[in-house]
């Protein structure tokens, strides 16, 4: 790196604000989630993946600022700004939006194929959840198979929305979005049917390998990582990161390899 | 009736009309394409008027014209309370479920009706006539209870009426037909001030305007220190002066009239009596930003209103107020289109009024950005409230001081209050800012009163002990509606109505306000059947400050406050509920085997689990039959 680049990149990066007493650099344009994770500092999230425009839903983000709670990724960083992130409060409060989500849907984990590579499961155990604490709502959701390479199980959708925007986004197929109101809002496939056997959506698509939960599976490769050895199952979330940005490793190598 | 594809073919062309007669100057439309697919969420209201229902073939002739995915515009229908997928049936009625309808007899008016006309609630009778649901609030709260029959309102309800109702649906009497005076709805106006007692003649605050400059006007408006109408209370000439200062290719004036807050009503007379200085109020506000286009976005359930308002923006038009080179002033263009609601509360905020502008599902936006520097289609917006508009109307004609010689330093002018519940006169009342609520309840001949609700479902309740607190932004602050319990009300009925109020209308977005919600509901209704425990009553204040402290948009934030306020000061209507257990399920262990009753046909003694043999209860039992 030659001298003038340093320079500048030191221009660049010298504005800082506070995280729970840390200095942390950013850029113009920054949230404070964009450059916490750039430094390395872990904010449990669940609807935020940096490849997409920050939504702000799953509130999992929750920061203090000046006794106001906001969420991080889309909070713009800015000089001096004093950020909480690991407070009993902001953590208390993380932990029963986690709870919420449980119970809104159907979350059995031992049953389920992600079980140890589920960014709901990881993030839950981050935030010291120990029981789901709230009533369950035992929704009655559907599982479609009808796809010939993807399943999706409705009853783990969380509502993150990240297939829709990588539908939107990235595959330009929009396959998925969001139907109802309220507490009956629901992830909706875009075909004839309703099913996703007679939608666009392919394997490889960008909308299947966001999916920060199971609700979105491949089928034919059922528990090919064998459990004990998945992301978080030796690893907090908060040292390993996102799966999606596991799954892009993958991928990338992959590429490389061939 | 018209065939569904030549229907849906002349609204595109009314609509192209439309976009020709604004023209792309300074609207800033991509073209008419562009401005249809924002058009989506009318159409969808016009099809629904038109055939009781928005059926899977109108859906592909709009997906074929819009090149909007099917998913998506099924998403808009079932996002919208009023639109449906099936069809309504002829008579589509719908009973105003407000708070203050339930205290006016609307649920057994409700029940009435279903039973007389042989219909499950929410369901369409089976020949195709009539469907009998509940809607929010409709704000009619001062003439209740009251109901929308296909869009129209009916007020005053009463035992008579109802069996009237069902009388002309059986015999399929048009509605055109019915008694005038069953949709009759008074202004109601009892107190008067400033704002509607001092009258403006037409153009004169646009003359005021053309005749300075956009600065001295704006710092008048600042010096009168007007701030919004609506609930939020933000510096009115800051909002608008941000806005103006945005660079862009265009920028919109949007007048907020989706007055969804239960007990508000002051809108709906505004928009029926006073749409003039509306409309100057928004001509004032699109000269001094420089916008070209505006909207009015009128609640579905004010449908009623809109032929009128239609009326008075033709006549102001024809008298050059409105259109190209208004008064004469060459490159002063502004016009107005009406944007209709469908029934959800959520778009009362502005940036999912703005959403809903744009014929998408009305989700909150996140902030930053703002709607001054990136609203309606991306561009600088002004969302002000109706009285809003109004005051800075006037007080561009008559001055700051005006405006200042109401009320109090801080928050000056008048506030129009919504004035519904247990009191002898219920209607509109204007007051200048700082009166208290015990005047108020003087003047509205409300007495014996156990509470009062300022600013809605989503404001504060107020016992006997703070009726000298004043309305004013700096102590009770509110867009209007005032709702009074007397003491013979069970104020717990109240809490209950809010409860499912907001669970209704979340829009879903977020974790908190969409699950966080129905939780706090069900606790609710815990309490309410006598099943709750102190340890409820603990969980219900933990949810709620989950909800307060991290939701998405103001209407989590504000959902919880009826329950927190009424614990803190009400805590005997808790207490009193509370069961004597040291244990109870979270959930009716009888009411959860319902599925497995109808499953193996049984309904026996055997069949269910009482709560009553239980614990020491049981133990009274046998001693009462000894």
């Amino acid at each position: 790196m030659s001298h003038d680049a340093t320079d500048m990149d030191n221009e660049k990066m010298s504005k800082t604000f506070k995280l729970d007493g840390k200095d942390i650099c950013f850029e113009a344009g920054d949230t404070v989630m964009d450059a916490a994770l750039r430094a390395g500092e872990y904010i449990p999230h669940l609807c935020h993946n940096p490849e997409f425009t920050p939504h702000g839903s799953c509130r999992v983000c929750i920061v203090d600022v000046g006794g106001r709670h906001m969420s991080a990724c889309t909070l713009p960083a800015a000089e001096g700004l004093d950020v909480v992130n690991s407070s009993d409060e902001i953590m208390t409060q993380r932990r029963r939006l986690l709870q919420m989500l449980f119970v809104e849907g159907n979350h059995v984990c031992p049953g389920c194929e992600v079980s140890g590579a589920c960014q709901l499961q990881a993030v839950a155990y981050y935030t010291r959840m120990l029981s789901p604490h709230f009533p369950h709502f035992f929704p009655k959701r559907t599982v479609d198979a009808t796809h010939p390479d993807i399943a999706i199980d409705y009853n783990r959708c969380i509502l993150c929305e990240l297939c829709v925007r990588a539908s939107r986004d990235v595959d330009h197929k929009d396959v998925f979005s969001i139907s109802g109101r309220g507490i009956d809002s629901h992830l909706v496939i875009n075909s004839p049917s309703g099913k996703l056997g007679d939608s666009e959506l392919s394997a490889s698509d960008k909308a299947v390998s966001v999916c920060p939960v199971g609700a979105i599976l491949h089928k034919h490769v059922g528990y090919e990582q064998p459990i004990g050895e998945r992301l978080y199952d030796n690893k907090p979330i908060s040292v390993v990161g996102d799966l999606a940005l596991q799954k892009n490793q993958q991928s990338n190598s992959k590429g490389s390899g061939e | 009736m018209k065939v569904l594809k030549y229907f849906i073919s002349d609204m595109f062309s009314d609509c192209e009309s439309l976009h020709d007669r604004f023209g792309p100057g300074g609207t800033g439309y991509g073209g008419s394409e562009e401005h249809a697919r924002l058009n989506l969420l009318q159409f969808l209201i016009a099809i629904q008027k038109q055939y009781s229902h928005i059926s899977t073939e109108a859906i592909e002739l709009l997906h074929e014209r819009l090149n909007i995915p099917v998913s998506q515009i099924e998403g808009v229908i079932d996002f919208y309370t009023f639109l449906h997928k099936q069809p309504r049936g002829e008579f589509d009625i719908l009973f105003s479920d407000s708070i203050t309808d339930r205290m006016l007899g609307s649920t057994g008016l409700f029940e009435q009706l279903c039973s007389i006309l042989d219909v499950e609630p929410g369901q369409t009778r089976n020949d195709g006539r009539v469907c009998v649901g509940l809607t929010s609030c409709t704000g009619i709260c001062d003439q209740g209870p009251a109901m929308l029959v296909n869009g129209r309102v009916i007020s005053n309800l009463d035992n008579s009426r109802i069996e009237h109702i069902a009388e002309l649906v059986d015999a399929a009497t048009p509605l055109e037909e019915w008694p005038d005076e069953y949709f009759r709805v008074e202004n109601n106006i009892k107190r008067v001030d400033i704002l509607l007692s001092d009258m403006i003649i037409h153009g004169s605050a646009i003359e005021k305007m053309i005749a300075s400059d956009s600065t001295t006007l704006l710092d008048s408006l600042e010096e009168s220190g007007l701030r919004g109408r609506g609930g939020a209370g933000f510096i009115t000439a800051m909002k608008w002066r941000f806005c103006r200062d945005a660079k862009a290719d265009a920028r919109y004036v949007v007048c907020n009239a989706d007055e969804g807050e239960p007990g508000t009503f002051k809108d709906r007379v505004l928009l029926n009596s006073y749409a003039d200085d509306v409309i100057e109020g928004m001509t004032l506000c699109a000269g001094l930003i420089g916008a070209k286009k505006g909207f009015i976005y009128l609640r579905g359930e004010y449908f009623y209103l809109l032929d009128a308002l239609e009326a008075t923006i033709q006549k102001r038009r024809d008298e050059n107020l409105l259109g190209k080179n208004i008064l004469r002033n060459q490159g002063l263009d502004f016009d107005i289109e009406i944007h209709l609601g469908a029934g959800a509360y959520i778009c009362g905020e502005e940036s999912a009024l703005i959403e809903s502008l744009e014929g998408k599902r009305g989700i909150p936006r996140k902030r930053p950005p703002f709607p001054v520097t990136n609203g309606y289609r991306d561009r600088p917006t002004v969302v002000s409230n109706v009285e809003t508009f109004i005051a800075a109307a006037k007080i561009a004609v008559f001055g700051a001081d005006w405006f200042k010689s109401a009320g109090t330093d801080s928050s000056s002018g008048t506030k129009l209050l919504s004035i519904s519940g247990d009191c002898e006169r219920p209607g509109i009342y204007e007051y200048p800012f700082g009166v208290s609520v015990k005047q108020i309840l003087q003047d509205c001949g409300a007495e014996d009163v156990q509470a009062v609700q300022v600013a809605g479902a989503a404001g504060l309740t107020v016992p006997p002990t703070e009726f000298e607190r004043t309305i004013a932004f700096d102590d009770l602050s509110t867009a209007g509606s005032f709702m009074v319990f007397n003491k013979q009300r069970e104020l717990m009925d109240m809490v209950m109505n809010f409860a499912e109020f907001f669970c209704h209308e979340s829009c879903g977005f977020c974790t908190p306000c969409r699950v966080g919600g129905q939780l706090l509901k069900n606790l609710v209704n815990k309490v309410v059947v006598g099943h709750a425990t102190g340890l409820d009553l603990e969980e219900m204040s933990n949810i709620a400050r989950v909800m307060q402290q991290s939701s998405h948009c103001g209407l989590g934030a504000t959902a919880p406050n009826h329950v927190l306020d009424t614990m803190e000061k009400f805590p005997q209507i808790y207490m009193q509920r509370l069961a004597n257990r040291g244990f109870e399920p979270a959930f009716d262990l009888d009411a959860a085997l319902e599925e497995s009753r109808q499953i193996t046909g049984r309904d026996d003694a055997g069949a269910h689990i009482g709560y009553e043999p239980l614990l020491d209860d049981a133990g009274d039992q046998r001693g009462d039959a000894s």
